[in-house]
């Protein structure tokens, strides 16, 4: 019996007369008014993971939509008895092979699911399937991850909700917490460290620092409901999803045949995966963290061909920021120098676009990008040069002026020393 | 050369009879004693403002009122005009030293008593000034249409709106609507070059013609009758100040150019750490201490209020001090006057050196 109810009856039984009339009109209304769900009423009053699917279910989306206890689980949340309330369409929950299962008798059902939210997807059972966590589990090895691994139990908040186990930012710890145990995945012969490592990649310095939600996170790589380890040839599809124009230059460059006949994958040979580093010219051929002696041997043609791009870019660079240095110079001396700001951008820009070309390997075509941010520097140098001259005639004519204006002062007090003799008492 | 001189003399003579306002002039007599140097700082607002309205009229030859144009054009005024830089940063720093000075000017008065019969239209027209002064420099903050002035005048228009019954309405006359936009910043401009200078001049007319009919006021229990004449002494003495004031506001020109600013972004959220200007922000760190609620009150209004009000005793001093007007000292305004002061220079100073305090 829900709790209001029995104390309201207990009551009307202990007092008599106009108390209870008054005690009837004012209480009734409260547990009439409310929706009966003996599941919830009860499960309240219980203690630990009996109480916990109650309590959790009260922020669950599920509810939010509507839904109850009983339809998942069935039953007749009506009866006040226990015994009553599980009739014969209870279910209980299931056992964890079964879970996918269950949770898809609705979300593979688009005739049902479009009454709630026509735009939610309802494939996601058939893609667990393709999954590795899917077949672990066809296998028979219920180790394999289930939708309420990711997801939560009661609870489940909408993907976007940013305490959602499944959010950007919480995914490489949901993921984490399988992947990162070394006794569950020495089974299946997978590392763990891959949560630690993504954490020191650029990506995750997107993700976490800069609250950047386009950042990838695990499954925008692997894939959600059908998760896979991308296969060697799919992995530069997979990074061209954000980076288009680094993989089309790739495409069109040697490497591209040279990798696919080595059967090596693309982005991952210089870049590697989980830990991938902002990119820089170190990686290029000479640098500190040269990737391209990984494959070409020093004194090479190519890799000549190499060190002459890295030194292309490295005066560059230099150039760009010998004129950078020389604006904050003038900008320190008060010298508005915003015009000269926005070329010295389209310079950087020129070495942004060169850098992405070393993709395609084409010295030509980096030349090509680099000489037209090198006009746009000459013409930051010649500002920021006239900037510092316009600094130093400022200084110059406040020391004419300061002149000037001491020069009227002391005459000033002269005349004002003058006055004051003359009208003094004699 | 004297004889060019005495020839235009002749010329001007009898044209403009300046014998007579010569001898008018000198006939003028400022008092002398040991706190005659406050009586400086008048003419140092008189010439403060004079730069404020040339340097004014030269920035209107570039500057563009509009959302799209105004930073645009301040950002040419400071890197394309010939010596725009310096005209902007003149007017941009002596419109904040004028404020300081006004405050000096204003406080030297209320301790010296200068307020005393029949002085206390001087005082309230100096009040008024100030009040002036203070539309003039939120007016003007907004002008160049930066990331700072844009969001420091929201965070003082919202102040506005907090005052019970008329805030709304006063918010969005301000504003010429719910937010600042450009219906806003036509308005501010028209306020700053249009509306407040007439004004200011009028008023300012009838300050300066008040302190030059009545003289200047002698404090409580001077006795000195020691008299200088007001032309050339005074004149030339006053003079003297304006030249070092010219000199440092050169020097802080060249060194520290008033900046552009990032251009505001309406749409960008309000950067950490946005105050107003210097002046308004010991109002503003009090509002940031004042508790939620006083007395069931929130206390956001009753501190907006407190300020109206404490400007309302300000303007009414005069009639206020009856034991001055006898020419008796009151040593409970002196007091109240350095309380006040102190809570102004603390504030202030608290908003600089602990910018998180209240968060």
């Amino acid at each position: 019996m829900n709790v209001p109810l029995r104390v309201f009856i207990q009551e009307v039984k202990r007092r008599s007369g106009l108390a209870a009339l008054a005690f009837l009109i004012a209480a009734a209304p409260l547990p009439l008014s409310a929706q009966k769900d003996s599941c919830v009423d009860c499960h309240l009053q219980l203690d630990g993971e009996l109480k916990a699917p109650a309590e959790g279910f009260s922020s669950d989306v599920h509810k939010q939509f509507g839904l109850s206890c009983k339809d998942c689980h069935g039953g007749n949340p009506n009866q006040e008895d226990v015994e009553l309330a599980k009739d014969r369409t209870f279910k209980g929950s299931p056992e964890r092979a079964k879970i996918p299962e269950f949770c898809g008798s609705c979300h593979a059902d688009s005739n049902y699911i479009r009454r709630f939210n026509p735009n939610l997807r309802v494939d996601q059972l058939s893609l667990y399937w393709t999954s590795r966590h899917g077949l672990l589990l066809k296998k028979g090895d219920s180790r394999g991850a289930v939708c309420t691994d990711c997801h939560g139990v009661h609870g489940i908040l909408p993907a976007n909700f940013p305490k959602s186990q499944v959010f950007a930012w919480n995914i490489p710890q949901t993921c984490g917490r399988c992947h990162s145990k070394a006794d569950l995945m020495s089974a299946y012969g997978i590392p763990v460290g891959q949560v630690d490592d993504y954490k020191q990649s650029v990506h995750a310095r997107a993700l976490f620092e800069k609250k950047d939600l386009s950042a990838p996170v695990c499954n925008d790589c692997h894939g959600n409901h059908g998760a896979a380890p991308p296969e060697v040839t799919s992995i530069a599809f997979v990074c061209r999803q954000c980076h288009p124009s680094a993989g089309d230059l790739f495409s069109k460059s040697p490497h591209k045949e040279a990798f696919d006949g080595l059967g090596v994958s693309e982005c991952e040979a210089c870049h590697g995966n989980h830990r991938i580093q902002s990119p820089s010219d170190e990686f290029l051929a000479g640098g500190r963290e040269d990737v391209c002696v990984q494959c070409h041997d020093a004194g090479t043609e190519p890799y000549k061909t190499g060190l002459e791009i890295k030194k292309l870019i490295d005066e560059f660079v230099a150039s760009s920021s010998a004129d950078e240095e020389l604006l904050k110079s003038a900008e320190r001396k008060g010298v508005e120098v915003g015009e000269a700001q926005f070329k010295l951008q389209d310079g950087k820009t020129a070495l942004v676009l060169a850098r992405n070309l070393t993709h395609g390997l084409s010295r030509s075509e980096i030349e090509t990008s680099l000489t037209e941010g090198r006009k746009a520097l000459t013409e930051v140098q010649a500002r920021g040069r006239a900037a510092l001259q316009e600094a130093k005639f400022r200084r110059s004519g406040l020391v004419v002026a300061t002149a000037f204006i001491i020069l009227l002062a002391v005459g000033l007090y002269l005349k004002i020393r003058d006055l004051q003799k003359t009208s003094a008492p004699k | 050369m004297a004889r060019l001189w005495e020839k235009i003399r002749d010329y001007l003579e009898p044209r403009f009879l300046l014998s007579a306002v010569r001898d008018l002039a000198g006939k003028k007599k400022v008092p002398e004693h040991k706190r005659s140097f406050w009586y400086f700082f008048g003419g140092i607002c008189l010439f403060l403002f004079l730069i404020q309205v040339m340097t004014g009229i030269l920035l209107m030859l570039y500057y563009t009122p509009s959302v799209d144009a105004a930073h645009e054009s301040v950002q040419f005024i400071m890197a394309q005009v010939k010596f725009g830089w310096l005209i902007r940063s003149v007017h941009s720093w002596t419109a904040n030293i004028l404020i300081g000075v006004i405050f000096v000017h204003m406080f030297s008065a209320f301790f010296l008593k200068a307020y005393r019969p029949p002085r206390e239209l001087t005082w309230i027209t100096g009040f008024l000034l100030l009040v002036l002064f203070l539309a003039f420099g939120f007016s003007g903050y907004l002008l160049p249409w930066n990331e700072l002035s844009f969001f420091a005048t929201r965070v003082g228009t919202d102040i506005a709106g907090v005052i019970p019954v008329v805030g709304k309405g006063l918010k969005t006359f301000i504003l010429g609507g719910p937010e600042v936009s450009g219906a806003t910043l036509t308005r501010f401009f028209w306020l700053h070059v249009g509306i407040l200078p007439a004004i200011a001049v009028l008023i300012m007319g009838i300050h300066v013609l008040l302190v030059q009919t009545l003289g200047m006021s002698k404090p409580i229990g001077v006795t000195v009758t020691k008299e200088i004449s007001f032309f050339p002494d005074f004149v030339l003495k006053d003079s003297l100040g304006w030249l070092i004031i010219l000199a440092a506001v050169g020097a802080v020109c060249v060194f520290l150019p008033w900046e552009a600013g990032p251009k505001a972004d309406p749409f960008a959220s309000t950067p950490l750490g946005i105050k107003p200007e210097w002046y308004f922000t010991f109002m503003f760190t009090t509002l940031k201490l004042v508790p939620a609620h006083i007395f069931s009150v929130e206390g956001e209004v009753l501190a907006v209020l407190g300020f109206m009000l404490g400007g309302f005793l300000l303007l009414l001093v005069p009639l206020l001090d009856r034991r001055a007007a006898r020419e008796k000292r009151s040593p409970v305004f002196t007091a109240v006057g350095l309380a006040v002061v102190v809570y102004i220079v603390v504030m202030t100073a608290l908003t600089y050196l602990a910018p998180n305090i209240g968060k």
